[in-house]
């Protein structure tokens, strides 16, 4: 456990020292809030729009007309910003000779994965909290459904959580950082790809689980407020899958 | 302390080292001498549990490799031949983290930091990002890393390479101060290198162990001699005589062949035979050996490949010339 710690906070360090969490946190909070400054105008246009024809207070979802459509694009920038998150991680220790330090201090293959992912993870969390001004800050005008919002974060949480095990795997294949962005990134369109494959496919049990592959359409369950098992078990063994593939990349480059 | 048994690492067709079988006293500093690409540093890689062996034991620290690999992390300090930094550490930070990860207890990590900058002399950078540093320095936090648990062996893969000689000379006190303490294994493709740090000098070339043996030794033999190995069946009792009578021959030591051997029989006997230089005396052995009536199985030059060896090694070091007149 104290390995852990150490070997997370050593992860954290190197984040905050070097400019990336600071550049990415920042490019990663603009696009939202500019998308959701959009979505928050069109909104009141629409409302005024509806007060006037039918003179009445309207009645829109608010959740529904400004939340959804925000985190369902946080979640296309979160495929586009997660792989630089990761990038690093592996690629620099093999880079620098760093990973034969960590391979021959009595730490174990599975300390040294959760380590990186995990502060990887925190670096996330604190992204995705900043992005909780959005809807203090409607709370302030409306009144806003707090249940629905809460698993939508838990939703975003769990994407972004499978989107940094992709990374890492892809982080460990290669000592280039920009091959391990790249490689994250065509797995990940290829997951997002697959739910618009699930529609042209003619065989309904094939497009079901593509469908069921897709990262995005476990995330619109969570953004409707719809927590199920089934999406649970889905990003907790995707990321499961991921840690374990990167765990044995680790091991298997010692025997080389 | 360590024990290494018939070790052979095969990257595919490749084979990197071959029964490579050698044992380090506790307290003893061992030099690893062989020319680039000799399997030095595939070894090390192997003692410090980093890759696998092919086949073949190693025991350190009383622990096997293979088996207890944790057991033996804990017991070691590695420094690889490129330094291991975090270039956007500072010098503490990083050591800190090492202290950490090697297990130091939190109570004692200070002190620890502290013995082991005064130590390697780093007090004056120990704030500057280890990515600024120079050469010299980043090979001496290496160094220190290795040593900040106080480790039972010490495994050094070319520590003193890219230094100035003044810094050469401050690492190999700082490894000599070692002895006794920790036992040490440091490679080198350095003859003076090694001579003047270790007391033991294990010679690989081509994957294989050549020779093991002190320095004194090794250069004696070396300067006088070549050497001839013979397996001889049915030995007379006075072969041994015979063939010291050859003229050129020097010495014939006399060895059973081991019970272990896959032909080997009871009456087959082994000799080593040290000629002098430039005295080919094989064809006089196989004609004295046959005309004594014992059967000749094996018959190999040992001292040409040593000699190699030691030719493909660098011999001199620069600069040192500049230190013995006192010019630095």
């Amino acid at each position: 456990m104290r390995n852990l710690i150490t070997l997370i906070g050593k992860e954290l360090k190197l984040y905050f020292i070097s400019p990336i969490a600071y550049v990415v946190g920042a490019v990663f909070l603009i696009i939202i809030g500019f998308l959701f400054y959009n979505i928050v105008v069109l909104f009141a246009r629409q409302s005024l729009q509806f007060m006037r024809l039918q003179g009445m207070t309207p009645q829109l979802d608010i959740h529904e007309a400004v939340f959804r459509p925000t985190f369902l694009n946080m979640g296309v920038v979160l495929l586009l910003i997660m792989p630089i998150l990761t990038m690093r991680l592996f690629s620099e220790e093999k880079k620098m000779k760093t990973t034969e330090l960590l391979m021959t201090s009595p730490l174990t293959i599975t300390e040294i994965v959760m380590g990186k992912y995990l502060a990887a993870f925190l670096v996330y969390s604190v992204f995705l909290a900043l992005t909780f001004s959005m809807p203090l800050l409607i709370g302030v005008y409306s009144t806003i459904d707090w249940g629905p919002l809460g698993s939508s974060y838990l939703g975003l949480l769990l994407l972004g959580g499978a989107f940094l095990a992709v990374g890492l795997f892809a982080s460990s294949l290669t000592e280039n950082q920009i091959i391990a962005a790249v490689i994250s990134f065509g797995i990940l369109l290829c997951l997002w790809i697959l739910s618009v494959a699930a529609r042209t496919v003619g065989s309904e049990s094939l497009g079901g689980f593509l469908n069921y592959l897709s990262l995005y359409e476990h995330l619109d369950h969570f953004i409707r407020g719809l927590v199920s098992t089934s999406d649970l078990i889905f990003y907790f063994s995707f990321i499961a899958f991921n840690l374990f593939l990167t765990h044995r990349v680790v091991e298997s480059q010692r025997w080389k | 302390m360590i024990e290494v048994n018939q070790l052979t690492k095969r990257y595919g067709n490749i084979t990197a080292i071959q029964d490579v079988t050698f044992r380090v006293e506790k307290g003893e500093i061992l030099g690893f001498l062989g020319p680039n690409g000799a399997g030095k540093t595939t070894t090390m890689r192997i003692l410090t549990g980093f890759i696998p062996a092919t086949s073949g034991t190693a025991i350190v620290a009383g622990y096997d490799v293979f088996e207890h690999p944790m057991e033996v992390k804990r017991r070691i300090g590695y420094l690889p031949e490129q330094p291991p930094l975090y270039f956007d550490l500072t010098v503490t930070e990083y050591l800190k983290f090492i202290g950490k990860i090697k297990g130091i207890p939190r109570q004692k990590l200070p002190a620890a930091l502290d013995r082991v900058i005064e130590q390697t002399g780093l007090k004056e950078v120990k704030g500057r990002l280890l990515g600024n540093l120079s050469r010299g320095f980043r090979q001496r936090v290496g160094l220190a890393q290795a040593m900040i648990h106080e480790p039972e062996v010490l495994i050094l893969d070319e520590p003193t390479v890219g230094l100035d000689p003044k810094q050469i000379i401050e690492v190999r006190q700082l490894i000599k101060q070692q002895a006794g303490e920790r036992t040490v294994i440091l490679s080198s493709h350095i003859l003076p290198e090694v001579t003047a740090t270790c007391q033991r000098i294990v010679i690989i070339h081509e994957g294989k162990v050549v020779a093991v043996d002190t320095q004194e030794r090794l250069s004696a033999q070396l300067r006088r001699s070549d050497k001839v190995g013979l397996v001889v069946r049915h030995a007379s009792s006075d072969l041994l005589n015979k063939l010291q009578a050859i003229p050129g021959v020097l010495h014939v030591f006399q060895e059973p062949v081991s019970s272990s051997s896959p032909i080997g029989t009871s009456d087959e006997q082994r000799y080593l035979v040290e000629s002098q230089l430039d005295h080919d005396v094989r064809e006089e052995l196989a004609r004295c050996v046959v005309s004594q009536g014992c059967g000749l199985l094996e018959m190999k030059s040992f001292a040409m490949t040593l000699e190699e060896v030691f030719l493909r090694l660098t011999t001199e070091e620069q600069g040192f010339q500049a230190i013995d007149k006192g010019e630095v």
